[in-house]
């Protein structure tokens, strides 16, 4: 199967249900954004490979391959932005997704808009840096989306790199994960703190030497994160 | 004193121990009582006896003399008299046994008196001399015995009778005084053991009581704490059971209670694990199709002007019921999950401030024209809190303003000392009249059917719940036609499950209601 290429976006989207798969390919192809249907777990690495998406749309409850293991699946080969649909916005499942590497989740029922705000949001690439950014022994270049450390290449997801520029472009300000959730995930309302935990315990393992006790990215108690200056 | 009390109050060892030691105080005072006035009137009684019998054989003795007597001269006489007193009184040797009296002869001013020692006046009682005096016969009293010199008068026994001189036909009144010094000190010896005795048997009997109601009290103190483990939720506990007494059925049915409790529990559990299981397969399986449902009609909704009139008031009002529909589903969810206790916080640091001033900037808000005052929000007021649902808390409040309060004035106030915040909304629109102050957070109320727009009668239920989830409070208070205000209040630290149950009714609000 071959695709028209086009400059337009490419959603993948994961989801056993018939009806709701339709609907989301045809809320998003109104929205101007190229849609390709999987139904189920095992179909979602040979689809990827072919359909090369920007944005995969997967639904944790799958028949056969979970999405808790489909989403591992994609990380393991791709950093592309992954959000979840899940019933279920309390269960312990949503963290794991998290941990497993999806970027963002989003709960059953949604508003289109809503959607496709999330959407937008990962598929957006940074506009917080235009230059390159020396910060201590990180380097930030927007330009090739790369990170070095120490003249290292760290392995960011866009998400991961989104967060560090926007913490790192403004050292000393405190961030509230309110403000996060808007600046980097495009929530319009209070959303799960947990999403930022998560997302940040993983940006530290990447950039810190001890995640423990980071020096790079300080967290104020009760209030947000913070970069710290280097000296 | 109070610590007495306390003791008194709480201890039941105290209590048979103290009751035991009064009652037998009681019962052995009384029979050595009784011993003792046993012993006392027999020992007099028998001295008595051999008293009169001995003053008897000396009266006779004594009126033989009398009899025999010859002379006539007074002074003879009065020779001869004192000679009988002597030798009366002189048979034995060693110690006399009693004191002798001899008054006579009678019927003069001045009776002579005559005695084997110096006896102190009033020796002899009164009533006792004038029976003697007035009439023939032997007569005896108990009176004391005071002989001049010494201290103390000791009990006696006097013995009194008549004599008559024939010859002289003088009248005589002799006595015999027997002590009773010796039976005194026997009856105060007896006493004494009585005493010592009856003392030691009751401290016995105390320490007596002490050990058995210990003995029975032990496996009640025991299943005391095992019941207070079983109260505080922990009911693998069991008393040891050995023999087959009272105590050890008291500990079988014991433990029978427990594990009845711990299954009847755990069937309870397993019901609500079962019904928790159940709502949440219902909200997954529900919430795929009402997904699809929405994304449609917002299609169609968002089409509307591309359809004739009536179509598109159609796909408006898909729209709007399918939101409340959404809203309505979710807060059923909601409440179910807080009916099966499964509700769970994801604690944080939340700033009721900066709520609050979030909440000033509500788009709704502004939509209603609605002129919003804060008050106490400048300084942070952090609080442990699941910030989703205190959020979902004050949106709820701010929504309830705009909607339904008809007031074009909404004040946000936030109070907090150590240990609480509050956060009070207030509105100064309809109000609240009569017991709606309660009502509000019933179930499926709304003040005014005709009034409600939309909404499902669930926002302040959850909110309550929502808080007290928190270990905090939701309190209204209104008063029609001036305003209503509804007062958050959440404890800084959450309490444990422990503490919550304690403090049922929650925290007390810190702002002072304006309208209660």
């Amino acid at each position: 199967m071959s695709y028209r290429r086009s400059k337009r976006d490419r959603v993948l989207v994961v989801d056993d249900d018939a009806s709701l798969a339709e609907m989301l390919s045809i809320v998003l192809e109104g929205e101007g954004l190229t849609t390709s249907i999987v139904r189920s777990g095992e179909q979602v690495m040979p689809e990827f490979a072919s359909f090369k998406p920007d944005v995969v749309l997967l639904d944790l409850m799958l028949p056969g391959l979970d999405g808790m293991s489909v989403c591992r699946r994609i990380r393991a080969t791709s950093a592309v932005p992954i959000i979840m649909l899940t019933a279920k916005s309390d269960t312990p499942d949503v963290v794991r997704g998290l941990e497993a590497g999806a970027d963002d989740y989003i709960t059953k029922p949604f508003k289109n808009t809503e959607l496709v705000a999330r959407i937008r949001a990962r598929l957006r690439r940074t506009d917080q840096l235009v230059e390159p950014l020396e910060f201590g022994d990180i380097v930030l270049d927007p330009a090739g989306h790369t990170v070095t450390r120490k003249g290292e290449s760290l392995d960011l997801t866009p998400l991961e790199f989104d967060l560090l520029a926007c913490l790192l472009g403004n050292p000393e300000q405190v961030f509230t994960r309110e403000t996060l959730l808007q600046k980097v995930w495009g929530y319009h309302h209070p959303g799960d703190t947990k999403l930022v935990n998560v997302h940040m315990t993983r940006l530290r393992s990447k950039i810190e030497d001890d995640a423990d006790d980071p020096q790079v990215i300080r967290t104020v108690r009760g209030v947000g994160y913070q970069a710290i200056a280097p000296e | 004193m109070r610590n007495v009390m306390r003791l008194w109050r709480r201890s039941i060892q105290t209590r048979v121990v103290a009751s035991t030691v009064l009652l037998s105080t009681l019962v052995i005072g009384g029979t050595g009582w009784a011993l003792l006035s046993d012993v006392a009137d027999g020992l007099a009684d028998s001295r008595r006896k051999a008293a009169i019998a001995e003053a008897r054989s000396g009266f006779e003795v004594a009126q033989a003399q009398l009899d025999a007597a010859l002379e006539s001269e007074p002074d003879a006489q009065a020779q001869a008299l004192t000679q009988m007193v002597d030798s009366l009184t002189g048979v034995r040797g060693g110690r006399r046994a009693f004191e002798l009296v001899l008054e006579g002869p009678l019927g003069g001013e001045d009776t002579p008196v005559r005695s084997s020692a110096a006896i102190a006046p009033g020796s002899l009682p009164s009533d006792l001399r004038r029976s003697v005096i007035k009439s023939p016969g032997t007569y005896w009293s108990f009176s004391g015995l005071s002989v001049l010199g010494q201290d103390d008068p000791e009990p006696a026994v006097a013995v009194g009778s008549r004599l008559r001189a024939p010859r002289t036909g003088d009248s005589y009144a002799m006595f015999y005084l027997f002590s009773m010094k010796e039976q005194q000190d026997t009856l105060d010896l007896v006493r004494q053991a009585l005493l010592f005795g009856g003392l030691a048997m009751v401290l016995m009997v105390g320490g007596v009581a002490w050990l058995v109601s210990r003995q029975v009290l032990n496996p009640v103190r025991l299943a005391r704490r095992i019941a207070e483990r079983y109260a505080s939720g922990s009911l693998e506990q069991r008393m040891h059971v050995s023999g087959e007494d009272d105590i050890a059925r008291l500990s079988t049915s014991f433990n029978q209670m427990a594990a009845s409790l711990q299954s009847q529990i755990r069937r309870l559990e397993n019901l609500s694990r079962l019904q928790q299981r159940f709502v949440s397969d219902v909200s997954h399986e529900l919430r795929t199709p009402l997904t699809t449902v929405q994304m449609a009609s917002s299609v169609l909704f968002e089409a509307r002007e591309r359809f004739d009139p009536q179509t598109a008031r159609s796909a408006e009002l898909l729209k709007s019921e399918l939101d409340r529909f959404e809203e309505l589903l979710s807060n059923l969810l909601d409440l179910s999950r807080f009916d099966a206790g499964a509700a769970r916080l994801e604690l944080d640091a939340v700033d009721l401030a900066a709520i609050a001033r979030a909440g000033a900037d509500d788009p709704l808000l502004q939509r209603e024209g609605i002129e919003v005052r804060l008050v106490g929000t400048d300084e942070p007021a952090v609080v442990e809190a699941d910030i989703r649902r205190i959020d979902r808390i004050v949106r709820n409040l701010l929504t309830n303003a705009a909607k339904y309060s008809g007031s074009s004035v909404v004040e946000i106030e936030v109070a907090q000392d150590d240990e609480h915040v509050s956060l009070a909304v207030r509105d100064f629109g309809v109000g609240l009249t009569g017991d709606e102050n309660i009502r509000v957070f019933d179930r499926f109320w709304r003040a005014d059917p005709a009034r409600t727009q939309g909404g499902t009668g669930l926002g302040l239920p959850i909110s309550r719940e929502d808080a007290v989830l928190h270990g905090g409070s939701l309190q209204a208070w209104g008063r029609p036609g001036e305003g209503s205000e509804f007062v958050l209040t959440l404890p800084k630290t959450v309490p444990t499950a422990d503490e919550q149950k304690d403090g049922a009714g929650g925290p007390p609000p810190l702002v002072r209601p304006v309208f209660a």
